[in-house]
């Protein structure tokens, strides 16, 4: 199968489609089209309730192939990813990948995203936003080559309790080895398939990368494996909802990459989104070191949040305030979800010092839409740790055979 | 002399001219425009020079202008529409001796993964150099509608303004302040070049920032005007420009209207010869038919040399004299609209591309533009000029017959004094004809479609806008001309030393652009004399 679109001219067709597209078109229902990174992406394919409980409930797959993918390899690699994240890269072990944020020198947040070690010498850094500028930039004295490999390499997230099972049952016998954020690469289908213990929905899942030309073989296998245990594409809506369960932050939304930023003040630094974990100040020099060493003196001003919201309407883009009658805001919500798994009425915000800390009340202020009828409303609202859900099967290895 | 008729005269008709004087009668003053042309615009006009074919005969893009004073004087309502360009296309002569293009396109992913096929790096580094630039103009944009302090006053209201400027410096934090100082000195292949690699994307951006300034792309201080290309907007979309539809000449018609309909008056083919002075107080004007009008307020659209030139020596201080004699304008610019019979074709550029609605380069590289500036510098046009090469029947077809168009050409270098000699008719078609050439490299069917060709040079843009030497912005802008310096140190306040007599032209703050805000500004000032100030 070939992309048809991908073929006309930049200035007929600026949107591309995925290597998996032509695989997944017949399925598309409503037409929910989202572009992402310049690629034709679905925020659903029929029914995001459906898509939502399918990763809870059995084996939801979306296409991340629009993320980007540069391969980082050479003597110094280790040594100059070790400098780039904030992150001690040296502690990583071969197949293993971890979570990593990295910063400009003034410590503000450039992005977060997925590295995968192969070897002292091979790494794949994976994000949302493109860094080639930075990476090379980064790399000057520096022994290594840093490769944009997004569109060599295409990818599918397949989530949910039975995915395990479906993997196996595709023939990737051992996955169900893998233990959280491990990788191995499996032959069985023919061709190389880089299978990581990842995912953003906070579930068990996989995913699986392959060559861009292997695309269509893998896809046509993971549902051929997947089709009696309800196996579905998930879009966007669905992603957001299970990642925002998760207490897992997203670019644009709770920060914005400082490469973006043109507001003074509107960066962010690792221990505002709640990220301290990430920061290794006893790993040596890092690119931003001395600004989070003064930026961690003090406690931040605001940060960033899990909220329990009263009542049962979800809290989108609401201001938070000290009390009922919303005369001091202390805070604002970034994304908002009612859980359907939680029966919870959940959000991330950020809150000002000291209101992020202890339990202290404070209220949202939320406006409804009804019947084209605009209604205020303030609920109270408390915090509460995060990840807002955290199933067993998440961590579970083997996870249970269903 | 005749009898105060009129509470405010105003000189010209340009732009800022038309903006200073609805402000004034809508403030309840009896306002006159004195224009010394046939036709009101100054250098923001439409006037047809061939049949049924309505160039925009200077300023040729509409960005600047503030949205305050368009909305206050109700443009839209008097039929200013602005329509938004998109596209853009840098060709590019490949080694081999084929072309390809690099097109600019509304959409974010394609204009990266156009920039990609030539640098992949680049690609990314544009995103942050747009994020600096976009921070620079954001910076500067409130000072725009602002009178600049002077930084030597104690005045309180410069004291406060001083203030004003300091916090917002402090402001932005030290980092941005570092590169805030930097940026205002470097020159603009400098600055690009700690952003960026390829040529070609540098060449179509610098050029750019040469436009209207006697200097290169290598000169300290060209950065700057990189942000005279950015800090506009078209319905809120940073550094989008457009075409108001009907040409530039419908900025000036929407203010003349506006300025008609709040009961203001515009006389045409009245030039003003000199500024009456009586001990130290503007009296009136005297126009070149002899004729004199009395006023005891007269708002100068002029630049500042021509304005102080009008005026008696007798009643101004010596420096003042010297530094208006000495203020840079230096014309570097010229212009050509041309005719066309059908719409040409450019090597490189795909026939159905949308990149060839907006701005078309063909500029190859930093040197090639340095070497443009040193033509200029020895006297003579640039064999290689910056060309900023528009099609605006493209988007407004109401400029043309059915299935004709125009092409805008702006040539930076072009001398306002000649090496081999004055600037004749003869002269003037061979620098029409070398650009003729220069487009028709690059495409090979442009020559067989020209109708008709309107060339100006520097001398050209002098003698019929009146602005000195041709310079399109009243005076270069560089530093030691802007703000508190523009133009002249401690009269930077759109006041001169003679008591009732202003200056709203580009020659003051903010510069040049058809932008509006030294005529709204001026307006203010005076207001702010006559005790009508808000």
């Amino acid at each position: 199968m070939t992309n048809v679109n991908n073929q006309r001219p930049l200035y007929e067709r600026p949107i591309l489609e995925t290597a998996f597209y032509p695989s997944y078109k017949h399925l598309i229902q409503n037409d929910q089209y989202e572009e992402w990174g310049g690629y034709t992406t679905l925020a659903s394919f029929a029914s995001e309730g459906q898509e939502y409980f399918s990763v809870r409930n059995a084996c939801g797959v979306y296409d991340i192939c629009p993320m980007l993918k540069y391969r980082i390899s050479g003597s110094d690699a280790e040594r100059f990813l070790n400098r780039l994240m904030t992150r001690n890269i040296k502690k990583m072990l071969p197949d293993r990948v971890v979570y990593c944020v990295w910063c400009d020198d003034n410590g503000h947040l450039i992005e977060d995203g997925t590295l995968f070690k192969f070897s002292e010498t091979e790494f794949r850094l994976c994000c949302a936003e493109h860094q080639i500028e930075w990476l090379l930039d980064s790399a000057i004295g520096y022994d290594v080559d840093i490769e944009d490999v997004s569109t060599d390499i295409a990818a599918l997230a397949a989530q949910g309790p039975v995915s395990c099972s479906v993997l196996k049952k595709m023939g990737f016998s051992g996955v169900d080895n893998l233990k959280p954020f491990q990788l191995a690469v499996f032959s069985q289908l023919g061709f190389d398939v880089m299978i990581s213990r990842t995912g953003f929905t906070g579930d068990l899942g996989y995913e699986l990368w392959v060559n861009s030309s292997d695309a269509a073989a893998l896809w046509e296998a993971l549902f051929e494996a997947g089709k009696s245990r309800g196996i579905r594409m998930i879009g966007s809506t669905a992603l957001d909802m299970l990642r925002i369960e998760a207490g897992l932050i997203m670019v644009d939304v709770e920060f914005m990459s400082c490469f973006h930023t043109v507001r003074h003040l509107r960066e962010k630094n690792p221990f505002e989104l709640g990220l301290h974990w990430l920061v290794d100040f006893n790993k040596g020099p890092f690119i931003g070191r001395q600004a989070l060493l003064k930026a961690k003196q003090n406690k931040p001003q605001r940060q960033l949040v899990g909220l329990d919201i009263d009542w049962n309407k979800q809290a989108d883009s609401a201001l938070i305030y000290d009390s009922k009658d919303c005369s001091r805001q202390i805070g604002e919500i970034t994304s908002a979800l009612w859980s359907p798994v939680l029966k919870q009425n959940i959000a991330l915000a950020f809150l000002d010092a000291p209101f992020y800390e202890g339990n202290k009340s404070m209220w949202a202020e939320v406006y409804l839409h009804r019947e084209c009828l605009w209604e205020r409303k303030v609920f109270e609202c408390r915090v509460t740790p995060k990840p807002f859900y955290s199933p067993e099967r998440k961590s579970l290895t083997p996870p249970e055979d269903l | 002399m005749k009898k105060q008729q009129y509470d405010a005269v105003i000189v010209g008709a340009g732009h800022n001219g038309l903006v200073a004087a609805c402000y004034l009668q809508r403030a309840g003053l009896k306002v006159l425009v004195l224009e010394k042309n046939p036709h009101i615009g100054g250098a923001t006009t439409s006037i047809s020079r061939y049949e049924n074919f309505t160039y925009s005969n200077c300023s040729y893009v509409y960005s600047l202008f503030r949205q305050e004073i368009a909305r206050e004087l109700e443009l839209y309502k008097f039929g200013l529409q602005v329509i938004p360009y998109e596209g853009g296309a840098q060709i590019i002569k490949n080694a081999d001796g084929s072309y390809d293009s690099m097109g600019t396109y509304w959409h974010g992913d394609a204009n990266r993964r156009e920039v990609e096929r030539f640098n992949k790096r680049d690609a990314t580094a544009m995103e942050r150099l747009d994020r600096d630039i976009v921070r620079q103009c954001k910076f500067i944009k409130p000072l725009l509608m602002r009178t600049p302090p002077d930084p030597t006053s104690f005045k309180p209201r410069d004291l406060m303004e001083l203030l004003y400027l300091g916090q917002r410096f402090y402001g932005i934090g030290k980092q941005r302040m570092h590169e805030t100082l930097r940026f205002y000195t470097m020159s603009v292949a400098d600055y690009l070049n700690e952003y960026l690699e390829n040529d070609a994307l540098k060449s179509y951006l610098a050029g750019g920032a040469t436009v209207g300034t006697a200097l290169g792309v290598y000169s300290p201080g060209t950065a700057y005007v990189l942000l005279h290309h950015a800090m506009g907007d078209i319905d809120g979309t940073v550094g989008a420009w457009g075409f108001p539809r009907g040409g530039m000449g419908s900025v000036s018609k929407a203010l003349n209207d506006s300025f008609i309909a709040s009961g203001g008056t515009v006389r045409v083919d009245a030039g003003v010869s000199d500024f009456i002075v009586e001990k130290g107080k503007v009296k009136g004007v005297k126009l070149e038919s002899g004729e004199s009008l009395s006023a005891n307020l007269v708002v100068s659209g002029m630049d500042v040399r021509r304005t102080f030139n009008a005026i008696d020596p007798n009643e101004l201080p010596k420096w003042v004299i010297e530094r208006a004699k000495h203020f840079r304008f230096r014309g570097s610019s010229g212009k050509i609209n041309i005719a066309l019979d059908s719409l040409p074709s450019f090597k490189g550029i795909p026939a159905n591309s949308p990149c060839m609605t907006g701005d078309i380069h063909i500029s190859q590289s930093m040197d090639e533009l340095e070497l443009a500036y040193d033509d200029w510098k020895a006297g003579k046009w640039s064999q290689k000029p910056y060309l900023d090469i528009l099609i605006p029947s493209l988007i407004d077809p109401t400029m043309v017959p059915e299935g004709k168009h125009w092409m805008s050409v702006f040539v930076q270098y072009c001398p306002y004094k000649l090496a081999e000699g004055e600037w004749n008719e003869t002269r003037k078609q061979a620098f029409g004809q070398h650009i003729v050439d220069r487009i028709a490299r690059y495409s090979p069917d442009f020559k067989d479609k020209i109708l008709h060709m309107e060339i100006r040079t520097p001398k050209d843009i002098e003698n019929e806008t009146g602005m000195s030497e041709g310079n399109i912005f009243q005076g270069e802008l560089t530093m030691d001309q802007l703000i508190f310096n523009r133009p002249i140190p401690g009269y930077a306040q759109y006041r001169s030393p003679i008591a009732g007599l202003y200056m709203c032209g580009s020659s003051n703050h903010p510069g040049g652009g058809v932008m509006g805000a030294p005529g709204a500004n001026a307006a203010r000032e005076v207001l702010l004399d006559l005790g009508k100030g808000k």
